[in-house]
């Protein structure tokens, strides 16, 4: 990555104004994966000095800054008691202590990489995202757009919900991306399970969720059948680490086991 | 770009590009202990650290760093010694590229961390990769540098 200026700004306005001014201005997270990009940046947008570095508790939810790094998200305990801690898991698995101290949750969600481990509980944990210009929206509807986003992210949103969650990554070195992973949650409104590194988005098995939901009392039978549908109807990809093939025999397995969890 | 930074105690004033990283920074002023290694966030060998966290400054940006405190091996020169003198009792390392990061890691798990299990310390040092020892023996030097007081 290049850079031809850096503009640290006091306000959010100002930011938007210089991101919207020229097509080669970009915001600058922790900046850990831009700096990967093979890419120029006219101007890069530092938001350090608005705040916006926080983890706060409201009345029923969660805000969680954009600034935010990994760490904090990870090091934050009242995230203990919601869906049993899945989002500290999630963070405590990317990566080591060094990079966890840079990455932003801002940047992680709104560069919506394949291989994200904090989306699928994000996703799970039916989170909300803010964006300056648009105001809130659900994180799944935020997931579906395509196109570059020409507005900032500044805050994230958790609400305090009573239930049941599970996740796992699987990679071949703690530094390594994931071959797969799965946050799966339940709670009064249902079940939400979702699959990510299929290397593609995080994405809900919504299929899955309904049928599961369905069911008064699900037991083993209708978990095996659960996981089945889930492997059915979401799409799968090859790469170096591993095949179409066998991303869906884990989604299987990985279903299965988060239900169990969340369930029985 | 001109920014402020407190380098082991001293704060300098430095004219940095828009995208210069922290590890070339601070190399160019004096700290040469700071090491390039895979500068993808990988191998944890830059690790310097920031406000006291330990952060790889292979990919931090120095404009970010303006206001704030950088520490390297040469600010906790005691405490390195402390940690190569047990890492040499266990015959724990060879050829020392990794050194200077491991000693920052551990000086900042020590302070960051209370009474923590194999598990915890394994998991603080994910990232903080050494080619030559193995782990094992590291692994036990520094179990006893964290029970000094
Ligand atoms: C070597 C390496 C390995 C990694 N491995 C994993 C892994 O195994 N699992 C995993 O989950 N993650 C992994 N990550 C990704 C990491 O967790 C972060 O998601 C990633 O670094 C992005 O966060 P950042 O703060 O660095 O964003 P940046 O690099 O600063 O930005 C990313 C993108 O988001 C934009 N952006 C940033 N902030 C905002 C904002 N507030 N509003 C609008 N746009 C914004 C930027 O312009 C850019 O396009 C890895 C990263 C690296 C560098
Ligand atoms: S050089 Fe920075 S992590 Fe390897
Ligand atoms: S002692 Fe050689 S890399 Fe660690």
């Amino acid at each position: 990555m290049k850079i031809d200026s850096y503009r640290r700004v006091g306000s959010i306005e100002e930011a938007y104004e210089l991101l919207t001014e020229k097509s080669g201005a970009a915001i600058i997270g922790g900046g850990a994966w831009l700096k990967l990009m093979p890419k120029t940046i006219d101007t890069a947008i530092d938001l350090s000095d608005l705040g916006l570095d926080k983890v706060t508790g409201l009345e029923n939810e969660y805000e969680i800054g954009c600034m935010v790094k990994l760490r904090q998200l990870e090091k934050f305990t009242p995230f203990q008691m919601i869906f049993d801690g899945i989002l500290i898991q999630s963070a405590g698995s990317i990566m080591g202590v060094t990079v966890r101290n840079i990455a932003t949750a801002g940047g992680t969600v709104a560069g919506k990489y394949g291989f994200s481990d904090l989306l699928p509980v994000l996703l799970a944990m039916d989170a909300e995202v803010e964006l300056y210009k648009r105001g809130r929206l659900k994180l799944e509807q935020f997931m579906d757009e395509t196109g570059v986003l020409k507005d900032i992210l500044t805050r994230i949103y958790i609400r305090k919900t009573e239930g049941r969650g599970w996740f796992y990554t699987m990679k071949n070195t703690a530094i390594d991306f994931p071959i797969l992973n799965a946050a799966i949650t339940s709670s009064q409104k249902g079940c939400r399970i979702v699959i990510g590194a299929r290397p593609y988005k995080a994405a809900l098995a919504k299929k899955a969720m309904q049928f599961i939901d369905r069911i008064e009392k699900p037991g083993e039978v209708e978990i095996i059948e659960a996981a089945n549908i889930a492997a059915g109807e979401l799409k799968f990809g090859s790469n170096q680490r591993g095949s179409s093939d066998y991303r869906r025999e884990l989604c299987i397995t990985f279903v299965k086991r988060g239900l169990r969890k969340v369930l029985l | 770009m001109k920014i402020k930074i407190k380098i082991n105690g001293t704060i300098k004033t430095i004219n940095v590009k828009a995208d210069e990283y922290l590890v070339d920074t601070l190399r160019n002023n004096g700290c040469v202990s700071v090491r390039r290694g895979c500068d993808t966030t990988s191998c944890g060998i830059c690790t310097v650290l920031l406000d006291g966290a330990p952060v790889a400054s292979c990919s931090y940006l120095s404009c970010r760093a303006d206001s704030h405190e950088v520490t390297t091996v040469e600010g906790i020169q005691e405490e390195a010694a402390l940690i190569a003198d047990f890492f040499g009792h266990e015959g724990a390392d060879q050829c020392g590229y990794c050194n200077p990061s491991m000693a920052l890691t551990l000086y900042a798990m020590k302070r960051e961390l209370k009474n923590p299990d194999d598990d915890e310390i394994r998991a603080y040092l994910v990232g903080n990769l050494c080619r030559c020892s193995g782990y094992v023996a590291q692994h036990r030097a520094i179990r006893a540098y964290l029970e000094v007081e």
